[in-house]
């Protein structure tokens, strides 16, 4: 367990060095960094007293380690387009975009799995049916054009809910919330959606089928000779061995909750991290972009970690074959 | 054994009744098709893709204008509303935009560049997917181990934030002035990188089963280089898994190239694929103007629900498990 354990972290910090090594050389494709600091006009050796206070006349590898050292300390340089650390604009937006992830996760799950178990216990059923196109749709049609439309139809047309922004937020500490005003929750609901159905249609899915499988084995069959009401069989056996591939699913989804925000909080203006990420590409502001993808990479790479240690806690079965990991 | 000479007597029994040439018989006596007929929805699917295609196709003859051309665009005829409308004119049947450029035109152009951007991407991700898998299944050892770690790591990364990436990486090396064309050479390139992987983690599990067989240890015997022993002889056995694929990403390569449009990291203005115009359209939508975003936007879900089925049924009539 200790050497799959081990084993799993030094792969996790190699992926997280190959991302900051793609980090980093994206630096050194952008052209030099002293000509955005510097005005035209600046005299050669002026250039070069602050080529070396930024250290960028070492060697490359010793660049490269220091941009990492720094990054460890969450130190990702000075934004171009801001003139302000990356490292304060990312933890002014982190709140925003973790907010309307987890949001969007809890929404996901509790509809999904609802609408999966319902359409797995009544499979002919008409709503069973009805639930099965809008997973299709749900998977056809691209995020920004639900966005699109949920606007159209409660913000431009009925005027319900606004089509932008976070409302009003609550400072507690360092984090800003947007659940605790009224304006706020308003503003998260259609983004939530918009960011969740795409999961929902998966875990939905995912429930349906893992349920149709359960359904079948020979235990449920059981209880069943054992004379228990069906209410017992489907919730008490057959949902709760559903849930452990679909917990896992949805964690680890969690990730590209946070990368599909991208798309989400371009469309309703959400000042979370995503839409600092799309603003960054189209500037060509470097360090956000830099910085962006270690944390997101780093985002990933723990939630990976963690669901693969928690799955062999959960499934004894698979401790046998964590000698040859797939 | 018996089972295969028996259909070949057969057939050579009877004489060539049957009209056109020996392939288009046998597609049309396959239970690919068998199976294609069965399924109204499916056809109806088709039927919709191959009309989108032709659209695209023949998006030159079909449009009143050339929407790229700001000669043809007359400032007079902006923000005209579909011609079932109250206040619509002759020539626009959906609309025109804010200038002046006609709504159903500009779909039929920006379909045809949608689309070609994600066949291409396909196209370049299959090459890459299978090229990877081939070498990988077959040599396998280290380079096994390091292209299918590179694949881990990669499809650990939603395929939107690699394209995203990478056209961000493009914008910094060429700066802001790529023109139209290099564009789309760059959301080419992106899709291709991004969506690799699923190709070759298939191809090289085929390889792995089928390297084992008789006729591939036959063909080593008498001295067939490997790349044609591969091409010719190990591929066209992974070929269903690819088809399959291969459709099912078409759909997620225009999503993703309207996607990154619609982001502002697409296609530009001057030259929009259907996200820019979603995008153009976007922007009018608290004017009222909702057919400028509106039917770009049904013509993108149409199109991708329609590739979506195809898609799905291909994956059910290719799995044995499921006849």
């Amino acid at each position: 367990m200790l050497a799959f354990t081990l084993r799993r972290a030094i792969q996790a910090i190699g992926v997280l060095l190959a991302v900051g090594i793609i980090a980093f050389s994206m630096f050194r494709f952008a052209g030099d960094p002293v000509n955005q600091i510097v005005s035209i006009d600046t005299p050669a050796a002026e250039r070069e007293a602050v080529r070396k206070s930024l250290g960028l006349d070492d060697p490359v590898p010793v660049q490269f380690a220091r941009y990492f050292i720094n990054a460890a300390q969450f130190k990702f340089g000075v934004s171009y387009q801001f003139r302000q650390p990356v490292s304060n604009l990312l933890i002014e937006r982190m709140p925003a975009t973790l907010e309307l992830a987890t949001c969007a996760t809890i929404l996901a799950m509790v509809f999904g799995i609802l609408m999966g178990v319902y359409s797995a216990l009544r499979r002919d059923s008409f709503l069973a049916k009805v639930f099965q196109a809008v997973s299709l749709i749900g998977i056809s049609l691209p995020t920004f054009l639900i966005g699109i439309l949920l606007i159209y139809l409660f913000a431009v047309t009925l005027g319900w809910l606004p089509s932008f922004g976070r409302g009003e937020v609550v400072r507690i500490g360092w984090w800003t919330t947007g659940l605790l005003t009224i304006s706020g929750l308003k503003a998260l609901i259609m983004p939530s959606i918009t960011l969740g159905l795409f999961q929902m249609t998966l875990i939905m899915r995912l429930v349906r089928a893992e349920m149709l499988e359960v359904l079948r084995t020979d235990y449920i069959r059981f209880a069943r000779a054992r004379g228990l009401t069906t209410r017992a069989i489907h919730f008490g056996h057959a949902l709760k061995n559903t849930l452990v591939p679909v917990i896992t699913v949805a964690g680890l989804q969690f990730g590209s909750v946070i990368a599909f925000a991208i798309i989400t909080e371009t469309v309703f203006q959400w000042p979370g991290m995503g839409l600092m990420f799309v603003q960054a590409v189209q500037n060509v502001d470097i360090p956000i972009m830099a910085a962006y993808l270690l944390m997101v990479s780093l985002i990933f790479v723990t939630i990976n970690l963690v669901v693969d240690i928690l799955y062999t806690i959960v499934d004894p079965r698979l401790r046998s074959t964590i000698s040859r990991p797939a | 054994m018996s089972d295969a000479v028996v259909p070949r007597q057969a057939e050579s029994a009877v004489p060539r009744a049957a009209p056109g040439s020996g392939w288009l018989r046998r597609a049309i006596e396959s239970d690919l098709f068998y199976s294609f007929r069965r399924s109204r929805l499916t056809m109806v699917a088709a039927a919709v893709t191959i009309l989108f295609f032709l659209l695209a196709i023949f998006a030159s003859v079909l449009s009143v204008q050339n929407p790229f051309d700001p000669a043809q665009l007359q400032l007079m005829n902006s923000r005209i509303s579909p011609l079932w409308t109250a206040d619509g004119q002759s020539p626009f049947l959906l609309g025109t935009d804010e200038q002046g450029r006609d709504v159903f035109s500009a779909i039929l152009y920006g379909l045809r560049i949608s689309l070609v951007v994600g066949v291409l991407g396909v196209l370049l991700a299959g090459t890459l997917g299978i090229t990877f898998g081939l070498i990988a299944g077959y040599v396998g050892g280290a380079v096994d181990g390091l292209i299918m770690r590179i694949a881990d790591v990669q499809l650990t990364f939603p395929a939107i934030l690699i394209a995203l990436l990478i056209n961000g990486v493009a914008k910094s090396v060429f700066g802001n002035r790529l023109d139209a064309m290099s564009t789309l050479a760059v959301l080419v390139l992106a899709i291709g990188l991004s969506f690799w992987v699923q190709y070759a983690r298939t191809v090289r599990g085929s390889v792995m089963v089928e390297k084992s067989k008789d006729y591939v240890a036959a063909a080593q015997l008498i001295g067939l280089p490997a790349p044609v022993i591969m091409l010719r002889h190990v591929l066209p056995n992974a070929m269903g898994p690819i088809l399959v694929i291969a459709t099912i990403n078409l759909a997620l390569a225009i999503i993703t190239e309207a996607t990154l449009s619609f982001l502002g990291s697409g296609m530009p203005d001057t030259m929009p694929s259907l996200g820019t115009l979603i995008r153009i359209g976007n922007n009018y939508l608290f004017a009222g103007e909702w057919w400028i975003v509106a039917f770009p936007g049904i013509a993108l879900a149409g199109l991708i629900l329609a590739i979506n089925l195809v898609g799905d049924w291909l994956r059910d009539a290719l799995n044995p498990k499921l006849r």
